[in-house]
């Protein structure tokens, strides 16, 4: 006897006492509310992360110093291994290398300043990183061998420190007090997360050697190296594996240096926000239990009360499953309606978590995603069945003499 | 038809109470024809509430049998009974019992809707209403309506599943006289028109005289049926 009047009747009862049903169904709004609006956070922050990972190339690879387990004395990456594994026979799925060096550093301009992070580069840095300019140039061979004093920087950077973000080339600044000419503007990347792409500055590996970052002979922090295409860095990283772990000469199972991939980052970060999602939803999914123990206990305290009612409906003919059904009815549509209404709460929430992102320069966009409106529609209409089942079972099975008795 | 409508044998209702046994029902054997008309008396707590329940099958008896239009319904399940109940018995009770956020309309389209009848409720439940008068009374609620009036649409509810026998017990206990001698105008019409047959539980001599037949219980059992 599942009817649209079934529906009517259900909501007939629910309306005529509002109040209640508004501060039954309150559990289950702020607990869906909670896993809508984490769970769209959570989705925004993948996003971010997933895009600013994508944006600095897919067919990279990252080489850094120390085993994945405890090495000791791992040895330092240099600029030789670099030029080893560029070696277009020994690692024919190779296409470019840029050693890096890097650290954070204090930039100034007339009496502006601000921290950055620097790296000091070669040439290659720049098609190796996809690395756009919108204006000058990038660091060349010359600057290399010269070691110049010249800088690229990003685009925050020029506006924190010339406060604008073009026409900056040629412009003066100081890094760590030494005087960098600026050659190069970088197109903004965006983003934040992994520190912002946008304040960044790189100057010439050999001026940041001797002048900025010394790290003794020829050491870099890190190899970045870009294969031919996304199909070939599983290739690539066996190949640069064999160069170092020959140069090293260490045995195989105790590398003393690490090859990260895009696909290891995205992993990596995707775990991350996995958990964070997974156990902020599971307080909210807490929050959702105790909603639905308030249906089922306003549902048992409406069960009581209507006991005549329930007596009559059976003197009538109504059987177990038509009292059953008309008061699972009411608890689904209590907490149905408990779980729309938190859509819209935790949809409301991650606007306004996206605006505050927004008005505070975060790249973060809240995303609520159908999957967890449907996964949150279905859940509290589990939750309503769910909970309402013990009182609705309680009704159904009342006799109907003694209902009918009852004052 | 069968000859009884209401064939009882030896009907025992025991209550247990803890340790105490209370006897409700001590064998009550009653036979009514279709189309009669009686009423059940008897002192306080003597077993007519007991016993119209039985009949009614809205309880099963301790032990005994019990045919109702030649159906022996004393060991159905709780659905069945349910069932025989949406089919063949009306009942009217002392308090009405209305739901009272409905219409009357809607209180006496309801053992329809159990009983599965999917087209036409609300045009029979309408000539139900208008058999009692309250043919401009359909959208009215419970506390819009009288005492007399209210058990009138009990009355349209009870008939509205054309049912063999339609039990009332004290209809006309919560009324004042004159809506109560309405109540029992429409009652016994029901009777002549339709040939249903009638069960009264009453304490009021005056209804009694009503009905021909008359059944005394007494402490749980049948001492005078005349
Ligand atoms: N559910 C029950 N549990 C225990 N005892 C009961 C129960 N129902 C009825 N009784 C007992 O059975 C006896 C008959 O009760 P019943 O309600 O049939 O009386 P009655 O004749 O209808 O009385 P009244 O005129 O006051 O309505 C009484 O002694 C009553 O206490
Ligand atoms: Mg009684």
């Amino acid at each position: 006897m599942l009817s649209l009047l079934n529906f009517y009747e259900a909501l007939d009862s629910l309306s005529s006492n509002k109040l209640r049903s508004a501060l039954t169904v309150l559990g289950i709004v702020i607990g869906v509310g909670a896993v809508i609006g984490i769970m769209a956070v959570g989705a925004g922050a993948q996003n971010t992360i997933t895009g600013q990972i994508s944006s600095i190339g897919t067919n990279l690879l990252f080489v850094l110093r120390g085993g994945t387990e405890d090495i000791r004395n791992p040895k330092p990456l240099t600029i030789q291994d670099a030029e080893a594994i560029a070696d277009p026979f020994a690692a024919p799925s190779v296409v470019g290398v840029a050693p890096v060096l890097q650290d954070t550093l204090e930039l100034s301009y007339a009496g502006e300043s601000t921290f950055a992070q620097s790296f000091g580069v070669t040439s290659s840095y720049n098609s190796v990183s996809n690395l756009a300019l919108s204006e000058g140039e990038f660091v060349s061979e010359a600057h290399i061998l010269g070691r110049a004093a010249v800088a690229v920087i990003g685009p925050d950077t020029a506006e924190t420190l010339l406060g604008r973000r073009e026409g900056v080339v040629g412009e003066t600044i100081r890094i760590e007090g030494q005087p960098f000419r600026v050659i190069g503007l970088m197109t903004s990347r965006g983003g934040s997360g992994f520190g912002n792409q946008d304040n960044q500055v790189m100057v010439p590996l050999s001026t940041a050697q001797t002048r900025l970052m010394s790290r003794g002979r020829d050491r870099v922090d890190m190899i970045m190296v870009k294969a031919s295409s996304p199909e070939t860095v599983p290739s690539a990283d066996l190949e640069i594996a064999s160069i170092l772990r020959t140069r090293h000469r260490t045995p195989i199972g105790s590398d003393d240096f690490t090859v990260f991939t895009q696909e290891d980052f995205l992993t990596t970060a995707g775990t991350i926000t996995g958990v964070l999602t997974l156990f902020l939803g599971g307080i909210a999914g807490i929050s959702l239990l105790v909603g639905g123990i308030g249906i089922m206990n306003i549902m048992l305290v409406s069960v009581t009360e209507r006991t005549r009612e329930i007596g009559l409906r059976k003197a009538v003919g109504a059987r177990k499953r038509d009292i059953l059904f008309q008061f699972l009815t009411e608890s689904s549509l209590l907490s149905l309606a408990g779980g729309l209404i938190g859509i819209a709460l935790g949809w409301g929430l991650s606007l306004i978590v996206g605006a505050i992102a927004a008005a505070s320069d975060t790249d973060l966009t809240p995303s609520v995603t159908l999957d967890s409106v449907l996964l949150a529609t279905l859940f509290s209409a589990a939750v309503g069945l769910f909970f309402g089942l013990y009182p609705a079972k309680r009704a159904a099975d009342l006799e109907p003499v003694e209902a009918l008795r009852y004052e | 038809m069968s000859e009884w409508v209401i064939d009882a044998e030896a009907l025992v209702k025991t209550y247990k109470m803890g340790e105490v046994e209370v006897h409700a029902l001590r064998g009550v054997s009653l036979k009514v024809r279709p189309g009669e008309v009686l009423s059940i008396m008897g002192p306080s707590g003597s077993g007519k509430s007991t016993l119209m329940n039985l009949i009614g099958c809205l309880d099963r008896p301790s032990t005994g049998s019990y045919r109702l239009d030649g159906e022996q319904v004393s060991d159905l399940s709780d659905d069945e009974l349910a069932e025989i109940r949406s089919r063949k018995v009306g009942f009217v009770f002392q308090s009405f019992n209305l739901l009272g956020r409905q219409t009357a309309l809607a209180n006496v389209e309801l053992p329809m809707r159990y009983a599965g009848v999917a087209r036409g409720r609300r045009q029979r439940a309408t000539e139900a209403l208008e058999a009692v008068g309250l043919g401009d009374r359909l959208r009215h609620r419970p506390n819009e309506l009288s005492g007399g009036q209210q058990q009138r649409v009990a009355i349209a509810r009870a008939l509205v599943n054309s049912p063999s026998i339609v039990l009332a017990d004290e209809p006309t206990g919560n009324l004042d006289s004159k809506s109560g001698d309405e109540v029992m105008r429409y009652l016994l019409g029901l009777n002549k028109d339709l040939g249903t047959t009638l069960v009264f539980v009453t304490h009021d001599p005056e209804i009694a005289a009503r009905t021909k037949r008359i059944v005394r219980l007494f402490d749980g059992e049948i001492v005078e049926d005349k």
